[in-house]
């Protein structure tokens, strides 16, 4: 099967119903997009399908032939500096786990809207669960990121 | 006076059919409302704009909104979770390709409804955006992710046949609006 993985086109050999977080990780070594719950039901696991941020856990990868998949490692800088430079300065992680699909469900938010209300961060990101509860912190840093992203452009 | 008599008659006669017609059309809806506000139905047709789920209608959990297009938000579209089909084991999201709630600006809002005031809404071609009640039965006898609903959870009190016919009898015998 062909596989476009941050700009990368790799020939996996997997079973159709394999879902595409065990291929990011288990066969292509791409370590950063964790899994939390298996079930959808968390967002740790959240990565770009053709832009759109899916649950990696429970998609099979048979869904991303012919697609594009982005993980927090190709992240585009138009989006990733910002949400760095935001999340360094604001020092969100307590543990981490989590903060990839933070990050990436934060990415789909800022790329849809550069001026996102408490509201709208809500909206977007109340299906991620932290066990840390940072939230407040990444309210936070979603703000500064917007800001940020648009002084950058 | 005998030709009075039986036009007359003619008029009682017809006026029984029209009654018991009416009777019959009110009982398919009952029925066919038993399935409209069940769980596998009415989780998708909610009052606010956040999904419902499970057999006891709880909000959807992870705070899922509508959004305009009745696909979700940002990171949380549907499709985020929900794929093109059923996922095996317990607690996993159903799938469908055109998983979706009605839009924003056409929610279709059964819940909290009577059978009154939904027929009342299912003859309001602003609630439908249907331009003829013959589209009702087009979108509960084809439209698939309506088919879907009666294949996963526990299921509709009617099967599917069962239910498109009590839609086609309600509507073939006048669309009658129950009492209540």
């Amino acid at each position: 099967m062909q596989l476009t993985v941050n700009g990368k086109s790799y020939d996996v050999n997997v079973p159709s119903d394999m879902p595409i977080l065990w291929v990011i990780r288990d066969k292509l070594g791409l370590m950063g997009t964790k899994f939390g719950c298996g079930a959808a039901q968390c967002g740790a696991c959240t990565v770009h399908l053709d832009g759109q941020g899916i649950r990696s856990c429970v998609a099979p990868v048979s869904r991303a032939e012919g697609k594009e998949i982005v993980t927090i490692e190709g992240l585009n800088d138009t989006l990733s500096k910002p949400l760095m430079a935001a999340w360094t300065e604001i020092d969100v992680p307590q543990c981490g786990y989590c903060q990839t699909g933070q990050i990436m469900a934060a990415a789909v938010l800022l790329r849809d809207n550069n001026n996102p209300t408490d509201q709208d961060i809500d909206n977007a990101m109340s299906g991620n669960i932290c066990r840390c509860a940072t939230y407040q912190r990444i309210r936070k840093a979603i703000h500064l990121a917007a800001e940020l992203k648009k002084s950058s452009s | 006076m005998a030709g009075v008599i039986a036009v007359c008659n003619l008029a009682m006669m017809n006026n029984k059919i029209v009654k018991q017609r009416e009777a019959e059309s009110k009982a398919a809806f009952a029925e066919a409302y038993k399935v409209f506000m069940h769980p596998r139905c009415m989780n998708c047709h909610p009052a606010g704009d956040v999904p419902l789920q499970g057999d006891d209608s709880h909000l959807h959990t992870q705070g899922v909104k509508r959004g305009v297009d009745g696909k979700g938000l940002y990171a949380m579209k549907c499709s985020s979770c929900h794929q093109a089909a059923n996922l095996d084991g317990d607690h996993l999201p159903p799938g469908h390709p055109n998983w979706h709630l009605p839009t924003a600006a056409r929610p279709m809002v059964f819940e909290g409804k009577s059978p009154r005031e939904l027929a009342m809404s299912f003859k309001d071609a602003k609630f439908t955006g249907f331009k003829s009640m013959d589209q009702i039965i087009e979108h509960v006898e084809h439209d698939k992710l309506v088919q879907h609903s009666f294949t996963y959870g526990t299921r509709p009190p009617l099967s599917h046949d069962e239910f498109v016919a009590k839609v086609k009898e309600w509507i073939g015998k006048g669309a009658a609006i129950p009492d209540k």
